[in-house]
């Protein structure tokens, strides 16, 4: 074939997708976007499909047979599974302007500057090889296309020099196609729709131009696909279709599809497409479903190649990874030959295009803008032209150098295997991004320690190795460790082997990237600058604004022209006025408030980053920039934040604790009133009572004028004797009420408690004497006195007596005695007893007990608790101890008269 | 025929009143001193009508009327007489189904013509 002929067709196929693209672009310029579309979007994330997937798919196949699925299924299960994931990082990136990965890491981690350069760097380190690979892939096809019909093995083609070298020119061209779609102007939003337009076409494109080749292969070539695989079973194939251990067994699909589904998030050009280019995040719901339908779909025939391949050219000289294009090209199929080389060109194309704007993007806006703006190295009004002039050299020197490690790996396997080490590379921004995503504690130091652990191990054991491998470093580094150091193996650190090498790498790099970033992020106090975006990050959804500490005020005048640099005079006064009008302005005022200058940093977060955007405003603020008073206070104000909310918490424990104490107060007072209310009713239960009998009785008396002497007698008699219960009972109503409310009067004076004893018996006698009873008196002589209120205290000393007397069988007695500096009076009965669980009921007012013999005494229920008042009043004691069947013994204690005591 | 009365008080004086006046009308009497003799003096007595104090040891008045009423004793007048008077005990004691609510003390005549009302003699 011609080289003419695959010129111009490649040739037209790019001006087909710079039409789209320009297309795409003048769509978005009048407002009539083509990529608002979820159909485009799932289409666009299939950028992830490279012509690493397009050829070197099958390459793998015919080697591991299966084992080329993982890349495939990580993916499926993240878009599938993980799509909430994706949304929360679209939502923070929206709302916080956040245009790249880098970005994104460096904002959620205080806005660090450190930490965005660090990622770039990996990132670019990580991808330029990747790159090569896809330089490599169009060239070598072109190079086989050309010789048609015969057909070469990629290792027989020669490296021609470079001015003829048409991969230079590939890589040329696409930097000029990138520069025109990719750096057009800058753009808060950093949104390329044309490019995106060209994208989701060039998906299209690769996709058809494989399933072509599948179907002719299958179909055409072959009998089918039952006719394929007898005849793969025929020619021994068939350990192409078992999970065998040269495909590394099943630790290595787990760790294949984990890496892949990090790779489907963190591969710049994916973050680009998935994130940055994502209009509105419920396309997502679209390509859930759709993504994956579409690897299904461009990895269908993969086997079916990959089989028709070994059979039909064997052993033979033609490399595996080049199956799709020499298939056609053997059975003289020109035209489909020629579109396989265009599917793949789009493949290379589409990653490279995204690649490099993703990695522009981030060079200048996290690595070179915040570095010069530290060193104050630029003028600030050249900056816009400055912006866009580091993204075209950054896209420029991405894909020169992608070119000149693919002139200098060439056919080594430090590019062979590049694919999985690129994603084992982006891999280790996992732990920070979800860890932030996800976990307010993860700090920007845990952060960079995890990073650049995780990316060391990754340098050593994968990077280091390809580079031994290709013979850049001696092979004993490989075989024997460095210095001889055989722990240190890069393959088997440690001594871990039994994995392949990329299951190896990602055991190690998570692990020291995990272990450093929990680890230092528990370990360390994050920067003041940090708790605000970590939660403004984690709790995106609840949280609809930042509030930060930065307290600057700038002019308006200032702002406004910093704005009008970034996006253009147009769009700096549509953003203020939309600001403005969202606050109700009718004038702006001449100085801008926090807020505003929090906006204005957001707006040009956009354009250069969150990074550069502080330091661009910070220039601006009325102090020129922050000096180290103003850090300080800023610190300052921080640690007494800190300091208040602290005092806050101590202050509303003790609010509760104070709450608590009014509710069992109230909860308190609430029993008593209740207490009282129960009171007054038994109170006026006992007074009804015997009113009912003497109204009664009277009634009786008064309507029947005709009664019987002796009946009257009887009732009056009654009449009488409720008039007599009503007297103590009102009596004792008032002394216990008076007990109570501490108003009773006391006229205390030294008493001699024999006399008091003595003189109640001699009264209480008569009631001993009614019951047939005798009253034992026992009162030592020469007692020394106690300080009380004598008539009280005969109150007491009745009441246990007549007590006695309502219960005693035989005999009663009442002892006085001295112990320990105190009088005790002991008031014995030989009566039926009182039942333990009654033995605390006695001293509740109005509570009666039952006698051991179930019955209820007369009187008031009143008069053992005010005794027990009495006695406490005075300083002592008073109980019971009764053995039910056996009588009871009430007693009390005074304390002797101090003078006497000592 | 000569209607019954069961007179429930544990308050001896009280029931010595009721007693007087309920066969000074021509009623026959009998009196039960708690809860318990009551329930039982219902079965054996089998009054027409309970003159019942509510604050009784062991069953209280409540319960007697519950109980009564639960066992079937549509028929049975029941005027309770306590000396409590609180709105939501005389709720109480009407919803158990008693058939009028006394609080002590009460007038002698007006009791009369109330059991003679509720007894539906003249």
């Amino acid at each position: 074939m011609q080289p003419w002929v695959v010129v111009v067709a490649s040739a037209g196929y790019l001006g087909l997708l710079f039409a789209v693209a320009y297309y795409g672009d003048r769509r978005a310029d009048t407002g009539r976007s083509i990529i608002d579309n979820s159909t485009v979007y799932a289409l666009s994330l299939a950028v992830y499909a490279t012509s690493w997937t397009y050829y070197g798919s099958v390459g793998r196949a015919a080697t591991t047979g299966v084992g080329f699925l993982p890349i495939y299924l990580g993916p499926t299960l993240m878009l599938a599974l993980g799509w909430l994931v994706l949304r929360k990082i679209i939502r923070i990136s929206r709302r916080n302007r956040i245009t790249s990965l880098a970005d994104f890491l460096s904002a959620r981690y205080g806005k660090s500057t450190a930490l965005g350069g660090l990622v770039t760097v990996i990132a670019v380190i990580g991808i330029v090889p990747y790159i090569a690979l896809q330089l490599k892939a169009v060239s070598n096809t072109f190079e086989i296309l050309v010789r048609y019909p015969v057909i070469v093995s990629t290792t027989e083609l020669s490296q021609p020099p470079l001015v003829q070298d048409h991969a230079l020119y590939v890589a040329l061209l696409l930097a000029a196609f990138t520069i025109v779609f990719g750096t057009r102007h800058l753009d808060a939003t950093e949104r390329h729709e044309g490019m995106v337009a060209a994208i989701a076409f060039e998906s299209v494109v690769k996709l058809v131009a494989f399933l072509m080749v599948g179907l002719f292969v299958t179909f055409g070539l072959f009998g089918g696909l039952g006719d394929l695989v007898t005849r793969a079973a025929a020619a021994d194939l068939r350990h192409l279709f078992t999970l065998g251990d040269d495909t590394g067994g099943y630790s290595s699909w787990l760790w294949l599809t984990v890496l892949s589904m990090l790779a489907i998030l963190l591969l710049p050009r994916q973050w680009q497409i998935g994130v940055v280019e994502n209009v509105d995040e419920r396309h997502l719901t679209r390509a859930m479903w759709l993504f994956p339908l579409y690897l299904l779909a461009i990895n269908a025939f993969v086997l079916p190649v990959a089989l028709g391949g070994l059979i039909r050219f064997g052993s033979g000289p033609v490399d595996a990874d080049t199956y799709v294009l020499a298939l056609p090209m053997a059975e003289g199929q020109r035209a489909l030959a020629l579109l396989v080389f265009i599917g793949g060109l789009s493949a290379a194309t589409g990653m490279i295009i995204v690649e490099t704007i993703a990695l522009s993007t981030m060079v200048s806006n996290s690595l070179v803008l915040p570095f010069l703006l530290r060193r104050h190295a630029v003028r600030e009004r050249d900056l816009p032209r400055l912006v866009l002039g580091i993204r075209r050299t950054t896209i420029v020197v991405v894909l020169l150098l992608g070119y000149a490690y693919f002139r200098v790996a060439g056919e080594t396997s430090a590019l062979v295997s590049i694919g999985l080490v690129s994603f084992a590379a982006v891999a280790q921004f996992a732990p920070a991004l979800l860890g932030g995503l996800f976990w307010k504690g993860g700090t920007r130091d845990g952060a960079l320690v995890g990073l650049a652990a995780g990316f060391a191990v990754w340098l050593y054991t994968l990077l280091l190795p390809s580079f031994a491998e290709s013979g850049w470093l001696p092979a004993s580094f490989l075989f024997e460790g460095p210095f001889g150091l055989g722990f240190l193996r890069p393959r088997e650190l440690f001594g871990l082997t039994g994995m392949d090498p990329i299951s190896h790498a990602m055991f190690w790099s998570m692990l020291v990237n995990i272990g450093g970033y929990v680890g230092v992020s528990l370990a360390r106090r994050p920067h003041p600058a940090e708790p605000g975006q970590a939660a403004l990050f984690v709790d995106v959804k609840t949280r609809p604004t930042s509030a930060r500490l930065w307290r600057g005020r700038a002019s308006m005048d200032d702002l406004r022209r910093l704005l009008e640099r970034f996006l253009g005079p147009a769009g700096a006064a549509n953003a203020l006025d939309a600001y403005a009008s969202r606050l109700g302005w009718t004038q702006p005022p001449v100085e801008a408030d926090p807020e505003l200058v929090d906006h204005v940093e957001t707006l040009l977060a956009g354009a250069v980053g969150t990074a550069s955007a502080r330091v661009l405003v910070g220039s601006v603020v009325t102090e020129e920039r922050p000096g180290i008073d103003e850090v300080m206070e800023i610190l300052d104000e921080a640690s007494q934040v800190r300091a208040y909310s602290r005092e806050l918490e101590a202050k509303s424990r003790e609010l509760e604790a104070v709450t608590a104490d009014l509710r069992a107060a109230n909860e308190r007072l609430r029993e008593l009133d209740q207490l009282k209310d129960d009171f007054v009713s038994t109170v006026s239960h006992e007074l009804r009572t015997p009113l009912t009998s003497i109204r009664a009785f009277s009634e009786i008396l008064l309507d029947n004028p005709d009664l019987s002497v002796d009946d009257r007698q009887q009732f009056l008699r009654q009449v009488v004797e409720e008039t007599e219960r009503l007297t103590p009972l009102i009596n004792q109503v008032l002394d216990l009420s008076k007990l109570e409310s501490g108003r009773m009067e006391w006229e205390i004076a030294a008493v001699d408690v024999g006399d008091v004893v003595r003189g109640s018996a001699e009264s209480a006698r008569q009631l001993f004497a009614q019951r047939g009873a005798t009253l034992d008196v026992h009162v030592p002589h020469a007692l020394p006195p106690v300080l009380a209120d004598r008539d009280r205290l005969v109150q007491v000393v009745l009441n246990l007596l007549s007590n006695a007397a309502k219960f005693t069988r035989t005999t009663a007695a009442v002892d006085v005695s001295v112990h320990d500096g105190q009088i005790r009076v002991d008031v014995r009965d030989d009566g039926p007893g009182i039942n333990t669980a009654d033995q605390q009921i006695i001293f509740e007012k109005f509570r009666q007990g039952e006698d051991a013999g179930g019955d209820r005494p007369q009187g008031t229920g009143l008069g053992l608790p005010i005794s027990r008042q009495i006695v406490e009043h005075l300083g002592g004691s008073l109980w019971v101890e009764s053995d039910p069947g056996r009588g009871s013994t009430f007693s009390f204690t005074l304390p002797m008269a101090k003078e006497e005591r000592s | 025929m000569t209607h019954k009365v069961l007179i429930v008080d544990d308050e001896p004086n009280i029931v010595t009143s009721l007693q007087f006046l309920m066969t000074r009308r021509g009623y026959l009497t009998q009196v039960a001193r708690d809860g318990e003799e009551a329930l039982a003096a219902v079965e054996s007595f089998r009054p027409d009508l309970l003159l019942l104090d509510v604050n009784m040891p062991k069953v209280d008045g409540y319960e007697v009327v519950q109980r009564l009423r639960d066992a079937g004793w549509r028929d049975l007048r029941i005027i309770m007489l306590t000396a409590k008077g609180r709105e939501t005990e005389v709720a109480k004691g009407m919803a158990l189904g008693a058939d009028l609510y006394v609080t002590k003390p009460f007038s002698t005549r007006e009791l009369v013509d109330q059991v003679a009302a509720l007894l539906g003699s003249p």
